[in-house]
C-alpha cells in the first residue's frame, strides 16, 4: 500500500498536469477551429461566385427571417421590461441625490451602449446560438453534412456563411429595435411617475446620447453575433454520441456564448472607453 | 487463411490497371487515433459491376468506404477514382470528380429542412445551371426509376424506412454518376422491402451501365446482387471473387461467416470468475 503511495502522489501531479495541458490544447484547437471556420465563411462568400458555388440569397434569406424576425416578439416583451426596471431602479438610486431627473442620463447611456446589445446577445444566443448547434449536430449525426461533402457541396458555404451573413446583418438591426424599446418603456416610466412629458424625455435622450454611443452599441453586437454564430457552429460540428450528445452540444453552445458575449463586452467597453 | 489472402492478391492484379477500372485502391492503410483499421487494401472496381464489400461488424467496411468517399484520409496508400487521386487532387477537381460519384448512405441522409423533390435536385441546382422547371423534370424522372413518382412533395420525417432509401438512391444518381456507392442499402427493412431495393440495384447497373459498390453484411442480399464480392475481414481482405467463389471457398473464417458462426471462444469457468472479480481486489 506504502508503496502504491509513493507512487501515486507524483502520478497524481502529473496526470492533473496532463490534463490541465489537454484542457489548453483542446481550448485553443477550438479557437483555431472558430478562426478558420471564419475565413472560410468570408472566402466562400467572396469567392463562391467565381467558383461557380455561390452562397445561396434564399437560404441567406431564411436565415434572415430566423434570426431576425421571428425574434421580434421576444426582443420586444424583453426589452420593454429591462427599460422599465432600469428606470425604476435608476429613480430609487437617484433619490437619495434628490436628482430623479436626471434618471434618462443613466438610462440614455446604459441603454444604448450596454443593455440593448447585451440583452439582444444574450437572447440570440438562447434562440439561434441554440439551434444552429442542435442543427448541424443533427446534421451530423445523420450523416448529412457527409452527403454535402460527398456532392462536392462545401458544408461552409451551404451552412456556415448564409447563418453567418444572417446573424451579422440581423443581430444589430434587432439591437436597434432593442435600444428603440428599451428606452420607449423607460421613458413611459419615467413620464407617469416624474410627471415628465413623453416629448420632454424624447428631446432629452436625443440631446445627451451621441451617434457615437449608438454605434459603440451595434459594433458590439456585431461582434457578438459573429462569436454566437462559430459557437454554435463548432459545437455543433463537435458533436458525438446521438441524441444525448446533440443535447449536451447545445447547452455547452449557449452557455459559452453567452460567457463569451459578456467577456467581449467587458473587453470591447474597456479598451474603446478608456482610448475614447 | 494464408492460401485465401494468396488467391486475392492473384486474383486482383494490383500490378495491372485495366483502363476499364473505375475504383483502384492500392495498399490504403487508415487510421482511427492511433489504431489502425486497414493494413493496407489492394481493391479494384471494374466497369459496370457491382462489388459488394462484405464483413462483419469491426471488420473495416465502414472505413473502407468512408476512405473511398473521401470522408476520411488514408495514412498512406491511394484511391484512384475514375483514373484521379481522389485524396491528392485540388478542391475544385474533387469537386468535379464527385460529380460522377453517387452516394445513398445507410439512413438515406436526406436533409430534412427539405421536401424530397427539392432533396433530389439538390446536386443538380449546386452544380449545373439548368432552369427550374428542367431540373424538376430531371427529378422527376430519376424518381420514377427508383418507383417513388408522387411523393414529391412530402418531406423526409413524413416518408417510410424503404422510400428513404429510395428517395437517397434518386439523389444519388440524379447526376448519372459514373460510380454509386451504397452503404447498407437494405439494413433496417422488411425482406419485401429489402428484395426491392437489390432489384433496383440491378436495374441501375444494367439501364445505366453504373458501377456500383456496395457495402454491406446482409448475405442473401450479397449473394443475390454482386458481380463480385470482396470479403473484408479486421482490416484485411481475405477473399475477392465471384459469389460462387465465395461459395466454395475453404477459408474458415468466411465459412463461419457465410453459415453465421460465431467464432466460439471457449471459457473456464474459474477464470470467468477471476475476471469478474478482478477488479474488487
Amino acid at each position: 500500500m506504502a508503496e502504491a503511495g509513493e507512487r501515486t502522489m507524483p502520478m497524481r501531479v502529473a496526470e492533473r498536469l496532463d490534463g490541465l495541458g489537454r484542457g489548453v490544447l483542446a481550448g485553443v484547437a477550438e479557437i483555431g477551429l472558430g478562426a478558420a471556420l471564419f475565413a472560410q465563411s468570408i472566402f466562400w462568400i467572396v469567392m463562391g461566385n467565381r467558383r461557380a458555388q455561390p452562397v445561396r440569397i434564399a437560404a441567406t434569406f431564411a436565415r434572415c427571417m430566423e434570426v431576425g424576425i421571428d425574434a421580434l416578439p421576444i426582443v420586444t416583451m424583453m426589452s420593454v421590461t429591462i427599460g422599465m426596471m432600469l428606470a425604476i431602479q435608476g429613480i430609487y438610486t437617484l433619490k437619495v441625490f434628490g436628482a430623479e431627473e436626471q434618471v434618462t442620463i443613466g438610462v440614455g447611456f446604459s441603454v444604448v451602449r450596454e443593455f440593448g446589445p447585451l440583452i439582444t446577445g444574450i437572447l440570440v444566443a438562447g434562440r439561434t446560438g441554440s439551434s444552429l448547434a442542435a442543427r448541424i449536430g443533427t446534421m451530423r449525426i445523420s450523416q448529412e453534412v457527409d452527403a454535402l461533402q460527398v456532392m462536392g457541396i462545401n458544408p461552409v458555404r451551404f451552412i456556415v456563411a448564409p447563418a453567418l451573413i444572417a446573424m451579422v446583418v440581423m443581430v444589430p438591426v434587432l439591437t436597434f429595435w432593442a435600444d428603440l424599446v428599451m428606452l420607449a418603456g423607460a421613458g413611459w416610466y419615467i413620464s407617469v411617475s416624474l410627471g415628465m412629458s413623453f416629448a420632454a424625455y424624447t428631446d432629452r435622450i436625443i440631446e445627451i446620447v451621441s451617434v457615437e454611443d449608438l454605434f459603440h452599441g451595434l459594433y458590439k453586437s456585431m461582434l457578438f453575433s459573429v462569436l454566437i454564430t462559430l459557437v454554435g457552429v463548432i459545437n455543433g460540428a463537435n458533436v458525438t454520441g446521438g441524441a444525448e450528445g446533440v443535447g449536451r452540444m447545445t447547452t455547452r453552445s449557449v452557455v459559452l456564448s453567452i460567457s463569451a458575449i459578456i467577456i467581449t463586452d467587458m473587453v470591447f467597453a474597456f479598451i474603446t472607453t478608456r482610448s475614447g | 487463411m494464408n492460401q485465401s489472402a494468396h488467391q486475392a492478391h492473384a486474383y486482383i492484379r494490383p500490378q495491372f490497371v485495366d483502363p476499364r477500372t473505375v475504383v483502384e485502391v492500392k495498399k490504403l492503410v487508415t487510421h482511427y487515433g492511433a489504431r489502425e483499421i486497414l493494413h493496407g487494401i489492394d481493391l479494384e472496381i471494374r466497369e459496370g459491376e457491382v462489388m459488394v464489400i462484405m464483413g462483419g461488424s469491426g471488420s473495416g467496411k465502414s472505413t473502407l468506404l468512408n476512405t473511398l468517399l473521401g470522408l476520411l484520409h488514408p495514412t498512406s496508400g491511394s484511391v484512384r477514382i475514375l483514373g484521379q487521386d481522389l485524396h491528392s487532387i485540388s478542391d475544385v477537381q474533387r469537386t468535379k470528380l464527385r460529380q460522377k460519384m453517387g452516394v445513398a448512405f445507410q439512413g438515406g441522409a436526406l436533409f430534412s429542412s427539405l421536401s424530397v423533390l427539392e432533396n433530389i435536385m439538390l446536386p443538380l441546382r449546386e452544380h449545373t445551371r439548368l432552369d427550374v422547371s428542367t431540373m424538376r423534370i430531371m427529378a422527376r424522372l430519376k424518381m420514377q426509376v427508383v418507383n417513388l413518382d408522387g411523393f414529391e412533395n412530402l418531406m423526409p420525417a413524413e416518408l417510410s424506412g424503404g422510400m428513404i432509401k429510395r428517395a437517397a438512391f434518386a439523389r444519388a444518381i440524379v447526376m448519372d454518376p459514373r460510380v454509386l456507392f451504397c452503404d447498407e442499402p437494405s439494413a433496417g427493412l422488411d425482406p419485401v422491402v429489402a428484395s426491392a431495393i437489390d432489384d433496383l440495384i440491378l436495374s441501375l447497373r444494367d439501364a445505366m451501365g453504373m458501377s456500383i459498390v456496395v457495402v454491406t453484411h446482409e448475405l442473401e442480399s450479397a449473394f443475390r446482387i454482386a458481380d463480385r464480392i470482396c470479403v473484408l475481414d479486421k482490416g484485411n481482405i481475405l477473399l475477392v471473387g465471384t459469389v460462387d467463389e465465395v461459395r466454395a471457398t475453404d477459408n474458415e473464417r468466411i465459412q463461419n461467416l457465410l453459415n453465421r458462426r460465431t467464432e466460439e471462444k471457449i471459457l473456464d469457468p474459474d477464470q470467468y470468475l477471476r475476471n469478474l472479480t478482478a477488479a474488487n481486489d
